[in-house]
């Protein structure tokens, strides 16, 4: 798909944006301010009717999608709410990105930022909401993450569609001198109802896009409704099978240099001296640079860019880290749990009270490693930049903060800032980082004038991440009489995903604020508990952490139903039945458990060496349960044989889609469960490349089943709900088979292989 | 000057030896169908085929691939799709994408020597690694496409 040229328009963050509020412009009508971005990006003979659809004269259809394609479908399913709307066949559309403005904020990842928006959470912690909207209010910007796209584009997106349509029908009664409500819209084309006449949009769109029209269209009713919810094939699948999509990394460009560098491992080190004569003489090399955590050559291939830096000598000043390890911040997780009060996230009852009258408690303490993201395109980013202007070329999550920080680097005015995002060879969260425009534009800056492609190799991408937390969570939970649970208290340590992120956009925003990453799926499990006290205890760590596939969910699901787990195994009841009894008053949750427990035939015994988990988790608005079937033997030779998965996101727009995230999600949260694990020695990560940080491959994937449960809830997201529950549902299915409680990941680490 | 047939066409390269086939396709010849994904030969996704069997460009000298026929991503089909491209957009298979080229190119290996696919051989054949989980819907596309090509 061609990707459009994009200027900047107006930067955000120095806007209105924090201060203004969350009010979003729809951008729809005629000539507003919203729809000038996207008027700016046509071409002759094309007109934008709002912010989001460009018709050209001969009937061709462009939608502007706000959010990167990186996978999770989102050029087909918002390209879909307007499709539905429009009345056109979705094959008559293409999607393009949007450029960047501020009618495209993601204005649901800006409130899902902030603290206890979903009505969870009652703990002490909200006093510090207000500085966290402030910082939301800087993050929350035109980006890709949180499960969020389709949320924020529904109702927008499906009123663009119905606008536009009602202009063109405007449109063709002028154009025909005739009666509006004589003509309707169909598949592409406005027919004269009496006379039976008929011709394309094209034929109108010059005429609508000077129609004014009031912004209060009513849209289809769920049962009208003729393409969202089912299935439809993906735009950019054609071009993912004969590799003709672009990613950042396929850029080329006239006149293109590359560039490869050597990065400082130890976190927190700088470049202490180098030689750059040694490798000025090697073949196609351009020039070298040195900047502050390390060094880069430029050369005229990849290859040859990195064979120089390779033997580029150079000396670190390692700093202050360059005696870390991951022993070390254990250490200092277990002593911060037992010298630091925390911040509570949810306080009911007396827990403490409980569990000191109490004859029998049962305690766990769990822990969970960092992990890198490792997408499949390594990191990259393009940039040239000329005497004041820049212009860049990446595949990321954040546009707003990626152009942000290009002008930053580059110096020149906002205005002269132009960014290209073609498709995301996988984000996971990764892409939302600036770290690649900083280096990128600082190494093109030296050579002006000439486009520069930034490549990191895997090693980098592994051993520079900015990492799903490692963390450190104790319990303690009793049971009354009943053998129902009568309190559970949960102290988790880790450092703030929120605050590590922040620290690196704006390092004077730095400061220990409430996260609602640290306590995600943890201060919000779905069980009802008489006496429930879970507490965060900050620890700032000096290794850099990010916004990993579920953030906060992809360790606190794991600790809290692997807990679960294990006070239904102390209570001697059945696991899913001993959920289905605390949550007797949520009845989505009581209803996905209960389609769970049908669809994998959960009550039949499985035979010796084999044994079945459950794990039911809410995260992003959607609610998952998955069921897992193991085989293990004495061994410890593991096999996830089965998966059954439950999802209850609300309205479905694309269910083929839904389905596909569902299995990409346990996909990616079973690598980690099994394998995943970052390690540091010597202030550095241990790891390097996939051998030592591996993934699940089709001869270890597990077959899987996904039932959709949509119930009258709102709408979710589905790219990050299907990673939490996968890891407890495994360990529980191991406890299940042979009665070893894992609860440290990965299994590999205890020795498991699959 | 090195002389290289790739996807049935003639041309010359001027690159050190060493340079892996991945690169020179990538960077000098501009077929960026085929993808790095790990520069060491772990995850397949540069999988292109030398004389028709399936090798990690990444790890092979040019040199090495001097005097074969080298196909990518691009050469394997003319204008029409082959059964596996077809059977994988039928399944719905890509979500980001990016090592689908691969998948394609081992997948394709893999049915020409064994058009009644197995799911262990298939295991054996196919380890690249696809980071969005899309392997049951490759497991599934190489069946169909098996399927189809048995009965065209």
């Amino acid at each position: 798909m061609a990707l459009m040229k994009l200027t900047r328009r107006k930067f955000l963050i120095a806007g209105g944006l924090v201060g203004g509020g969350l009010a979003i412009g729809f951008g729809l009508g005629d000539d507003g301010p919203e729809n000038a971005a996207l008027q700016a990006t046509t071409s002759s003979g094309e007109f934008a009717l709002n912010a989001w659809i460009k018709i050209n004269q001969s009937g061709a259809i462009t939608i502007a999608i706000p959010q990167a394609e990186m996978g999770q479908g989102v050029y087909t399913s918002l390209s879909m709410l307007v499709a539905e709307e429009l009345e056109v066949d979705l094959t008559s559309i293409t999607p393009e990105m949007a450029p960047l403005a501020p009618v495209y904020v993601n204005a649901t990842a800006l409130m899902d930022s902030l603290p206890f928006s979903d009505g969870h959470h009652n703990g002490e912690a909200t006093v510090g909401a207000w500085g966290m909207r402030k910082v939301a209010g800087m993050l929350g910007v035109q980006a890709t993450g949180g499960s969020t796209s389709v949320r924020n584009a529904w109702e927008p997106m499906q009123k663009a569609g119905a606008m536009a349509r009602e202009m063109l029908i405007k449109a063709a009664a002028l154009q025909w001198n005739v009666s509006a409500d004589d003509c309707a819209a169909s598949n592409g084309k406005i027919i004269h109802k009496s006379s039976g006449k008929s011709a394309s949009y094209g034929e109108f769109v010059e005429t609508a896009s000077r129609i004014e029209i009031p912004d209060d269209i009513p849209l289809k009713a769920a049962s009208a409704r003729t393409m969202i919810g089912k299935s439809q094939p993906r735009l950019d699948i054609p071009e993912k099978v004969n590799g003709s999509a672009v990613y950042g990394v396929d850029i080329d460009l006239p006149n293109m240099a590359y560039a490869a560098v050597k990065l400082c491992p130890v976190f927190g080190g700088t470049v202490a001296s180098w030689d750059e004569n040694a490798v000025l003489k090697m073949p196609g090399v351009i020039k070298a640079v040195r900047f502050e955590t390390g060094v880069a050559v430029i050369a005229d291939s990849f290859w040859r860019a990195k064979k120089a830096v390779e033997v580029l000598p150079v000396t670190f000043d390692e700093g202050a880290n360059a005696e870390l390890s991951s022993k070390a911040i254990f250490a200092k997780f277990e002593q911060q749990l037992a010298s630091d009060e925390g911040r509570s996230y949810i306080d009911e009852g007396d827990a403490l009270e409980q569990i000191a009258q109490a004859n029998t408690v049962v305690s766990a303490t769990y822990k969970a490693p960092f992990l890198a993201h490792a997408c499949m395109e390594p990191m990259n980013c393009t940039a040239l930049v000329g005497e004041n202007d820049v212009e860049v070329w990446m595949p990321n999550q954040a546009q707003t903060l990626i152009a942000w920080f290009a002008e930053k680097v580059a110096d020149v005015p906002a205005e002269n800032v132009k960014l290209h995002t073609p498709y995301l060879g996988g984000g996971f969260g990764r892409r939302l980082e600036i770290d690649l425009v900083v280096m990128a534009v600082s190494i093109a800056k030296e050579l002006k004038g000439r486009p520069v492609k930034l490549i990191w190799t895997r090693e980098n991408d592994v051993q520079h991440d900015m990492y799903r937390p490692a963390a450190l969570a104790n319990f303690k939970g009793t049971l009354n009489s009943s053998g129902d649970i009568d309190a559970w208290q949960n102290r988790v340590a880790s450092p703030s995903v929120t605050r590590s992120f922040t620290k690196r956009m704006l390092p004077w925003a730095d400061s220990d604020m409430p996260d609602n990453t640290t306590a995600e799926g943890a201060a919000d499990i779905p069980y009802k508990i008489s006496n429930m006290l879970m507490e965060h205890v900050p620890t700032p760590l000096e290794i850099p952490v990010g916004y990993w596939r579920s953030v906060g969910h992809s360790y606190n699901a794991f600790f809290s139903e692997g807990f679960m787990d294990e006070m239904a195994w102390a209570a001697k009841k059945d696991p899913l039945a001993f959920r289905l009894d605390h949550i007797s008053e949520h009845k989505d949750f009581s209803a996905v458990l209960q389609k769970l427990k049908e669809v994998s035939d959960w009550s039949t015994p499985l035979p010796e060496g084999r044994g079945r988990g459950v794990a039911l988790h809410e995260s992003f608005g959607s609610i998952v349960g998955q069921v897992v079937e193991i085989t293990v033997n004495k061994d410890k030779e593991i096999s996830v044989d089965k998966v059954f998965c439950v999802v209850d996101c609300g309205t479905v727009v694309n269910p083929d889609t839904v389905k596909a995230q569902m299995e990409s999600g346990i996909i990616f949260g079973l690598s980690a469960a099994l394998f995943g694990e970052i390690t540091i020695e010597k202030g550095r990560v241990v790891q390097e490349n996939f051998p030592d940080y591996d993934m699940v491959r089709l001869n270890n994937c597990p077959e899987i089943e996904v039932h959709l449960a949509p119930s009258g809830r709102p709408l979710g997201g589905v790219g990050e709900p299907a990673t939490p529950p996968i890891a407890p549902a495994v360990v529980n299915a191991i406890f299940a088979a042979t009665k070893t409680r894992i609860r440290e990941l990965p299994l590999s680490k205890h020795g498991y292989t699959a | 000057m090195l002389s290289l047939t790739i996807n049935g066409k003639k041309t010359t390269v001027d690159v050190e030896e060493d340079t892996p086939l991945l690169w020179v396709l990538r960077d000098t010849v501009k077929l960026t169908g085929t993808k790095f994904g790990c520069g060491i030969a772990a995850c397949g996704a540069c999988t292109v085929h030398l004389n028709g069997e399936p090798v990690r460009s990444c790890s092979v000298p040019i040199s090495d691939a001097v005097g074969t026929e080298i196909t990518t991503i691009e050469g394997i089909s003319d204008n029409k799709l082959t059964a596996v491209q077809e059977a994988w957009i039928d399944e719905q298979v890509p979500q980001c994408g990016y090592c689908q080229s691969g998948m394609i190119m081992a997948a394709t290996a893999y049915l020409k020597d064994n058009p009644s696919p197995t799911d262990e051989g298939i295991d054996e054949a196919v380890t690249n690694i696809c980071r969005c989980g899309s392997y049951p819907r490759i497991r599934k596309a190489i069946h169909r496409a098996a399927k189809q090509m048995a009965e065209a």
